[in-house]
């Protein structure tokens, strides 16, 4: 998995979610829902940024904890997301 | 009849169905009777007696549930607040209620921890999950204060229904919470008029998404097990796809929204005509639902009743729209539901023709008690009504009728704003940003967003020489305020607009508004 895909996330999160609790650190596989860190609205913030950020398309059925519920997760979810782009690109 | 009579009542008729769904979690109606009456005698045997107040500061959870008959088994009042609260207000809330006991989820035992120490009258906290409790005086892990019930717990009412319920508190326009004091009487009426309506019986299955902490949630739960129904509760609508997912499993036959939840459904591209065919009704409240999402749930549930409701905590439902109307007056918010009156009334408190705006007054078994030790408030909101031996409630909401004396909303009289269906109070927001350092003015305002209803917007103009940002401001208030209420934009003014008298306008800063809204997280 990418580290950089990794800190980007993690960056964003913490910047737009993690300053909301009053607590410093989170661990790759820390579930957002969980802590409390990321709400409906919150969610929808994240896969916009992802969206944007990583050119790719988040289908609704992919917002699922399975793929966002974590900066791991997020972070592997993205990796293979565009690793399919460029199989695509390569296959057309 | 005083509300927990229900829950025996349904262990009783319905002993082996399951009651409730919480996660992985599953009770039958004679686990949960059984389960609350455990912890009711352990609340009595450390001390918690008829009408002490009791905090429940937990999120959707089995423990939740089982709290609230608990206590009402015990005879006490239960305080239901929203778990993102902060220390601050939560030790605020205890105070003003003088509450004996707090029970929180282990999550937010820093909190509690915190709030206790500022409230002397807390004898009692509970951490309702995970190992174990802190080793601070007077907190117990729930495994410990279960106890046997006594027969005399079992067999004898704990009091008679005009004793109080629940102590659910709401956003003042002075910036401080007021505690609504609601009698097992007016709790039973409510629920036994909307479940009415809404035609419920033990054959329905809930889902609740929506905070307990917020009466429209805790409603669900109380309106499932008074009819026997199986209630799913769920913590969350971040993952839609999930909560589909348990809908369809759970073949959930009722489902209540808030405007953001149905933004998001909608908004699903792999949900078509025929999803979710076990589902019966939605039921939406909070904030009136925009005409073009009512649409589109129509044409997404063709089988489902839509209910478009209003209500504010202070009587807990005030009117409802017979889904048959809904293509005649999709703007409308109804009729009084059963067993009340609701009606609108002029500047002279008399009633007003139709299409006359005025503010709407509710008169029923509904309506509160008034605010818990705040009789200023209260002679506010409760005045005489159209007889001389009676208190009704004056709603600060605008309204009009149409010709067949349909309801519809037009706005609030005060600047209370609805965010995510939860009201915020402008001045309990400006309160806390008067606190960080440099903020020379600030007025609070709401601004249409299609997914919050409104968003909260900050507008400040800060000291010579402060060095604030959007950010250090949304980190401030985020340390101080339940999440609905931090800002979600935040814009920077020289000065801010006055009025004659020199007060800050909220609706004069609203009118000169920079079109852009910045996201302040980002």
């Amino acid at each position: 998995m990418s580290d950089n895909t990794k800190k980007t996330i993690r960056q964003f999160i913490e910047t737009s979610f993690l300053f909301r609790e009053d607590r410093n650190a989170l661990t790759d596989d820390e579930s957002l829902l969980a802590a409390g860190l990321i709400d409906s609205t919150g969610i929808l913030e994240l896969v916009s940024y992802i969206e944007s950020e990583f050119g790719i398309v988040v289908l609704d059925e992919e917002i699922v904890p399975e793929n966002l519920d974590s900066v791991g997760q997020i972070a592997a979810y993205i990796d293979a997301k565009q690793a399919d782009l460029q199989i695509n690109a390569i296959a057309v | 009849m005083r509300f927990e009579q229900f829950l025996r009542e349904s262990a009783k008729s319905y002993p082996d169905k399951t009651a409730l769904v919480a996660a992985s979690r599953r009770l039958t109606y004679s686990q949960l009777d059984d389960l609350s009456d455990e912890l009711a005698q352990g609340l009595m045997n450390r001390g918690v007696g008829r009408g002490d107040r009791v905090v429940l500061f937990l999120d959707n959870s089995a423990e939740a549930v089982v709290s609230i008959f608990a206590v009402l088994k015990a005879g006490a009042v239960f305080c239901p607040v929203n778990p993102s609260t902060k220390a601050d207000k939560l030790a605020y809330i205890l105070n003003n209620c003088r509450a004996s006991a707090l029970i929180a989820q282990q999550k937010v035992a820093h909190v509690a921890a915190d709030a206790v120490l500022a409230a002397p009258s807390v004898a009692l906290t509970v951490i309702a999950d995970g190992e174990a409790a802190p080793s601070m005086r007077g907190f117990s892990h729930w495994k410990d204060v279960l106890a046997v019930p006594t027969f005399q717990t079992l067999k004898s009412a704990p009091g008679i229904e005009i004793d109080l319920a629940m102590l659910v508190y709401t956003s003042g326009s002075t910036g401080f919470p007021k505690g609504v004091m609601m009698t097992h009487q007016n709790v039973v009426a409510a629920a036994t008029s909307i479940t009415t309506y809404l035609e419920n019986t033990a054959d329905d299955v809930i889902l609740n998404v929506l905070p307990i902490a917020f009466d429209y949630g805790l409603y669900q739960v109380l309106m499932a097990v008074k009819v026997g129904a199986t209630l799913v509760l769920e913590k969350s609508f971040a993952f839609p796809q999930v909560i589909l997912a348990r809908t369809a499993e759970e073949k959930v036959t009722g489902m209540p929204l808030v405007p953001t939840m149905a933004a998001i459904l909608i908004a699903q591209r792999n949900l078509g005509p025929g999803a979710l065919p076990h589902l019966r009704y939605i039921t939406n409240t909070a904030a009136a639902l925009p005409p073009t999402h009512i649409e589109k749930l129509q044409a997404l549930f063709p089988h489902v009743a839509l209910y478009s409701m209003y209500g504010l905590t202070e009587c807990k439902r005030c009117t409802w729209l017979p889904p048959a109307e809904l293509k005649n007056r999709i703007a409308s918010v109804g009729i009084a539901i059963p067993g009340t009156e609701a009606y609108v009334v002029d500047d002279d408190g008399n009633r007003a023709a139709p299409d006359v705006i005025g503010e709407l007054v509710i008169r029923g078994p509904h309506v509160m008690k008034g605010y818990w030790e705040n009789p200023e408030a209260t002679a506010r909101a409760l005045r005489p009504g159209p007889h001389e031996w009676e208190k009704v409630l004056y709603t600060g909401d605008l309204f009009r009728t149409d010709d067949e004396g349909f309801l519809y909303f037009v706005g609030r009289k005060d600047d209370i704003i609805k965010s995510r269906g939860e009201k915020v109070a402008p001045k309990e927001v400006e309160n806390v940003i008067y606190a960080l350092p440099g903020i020379a003015e600030v007025a609070v305002i709401g601004v249409p967003d299609p997914i919050l209803g409104s968003a909260i917007k900050a507008v400040i103009a800060t000291e010579p020489g402060a060095d604030l940002g959007e950010v250090d401001v949304v980190r401030h208030c985020a340390r101080f305020l339940e999440d609905y209420m931090v800002p979600k934009f935040v814009e920077f003014r020289p000065s801010l607009p006055k009025t004659e008298s020199g007060k800050i306008s909220r609706r004069l800063v609203a009118e000169a508004q920079t079109g852009n809204n910045h996201d302040a997280a980002l």
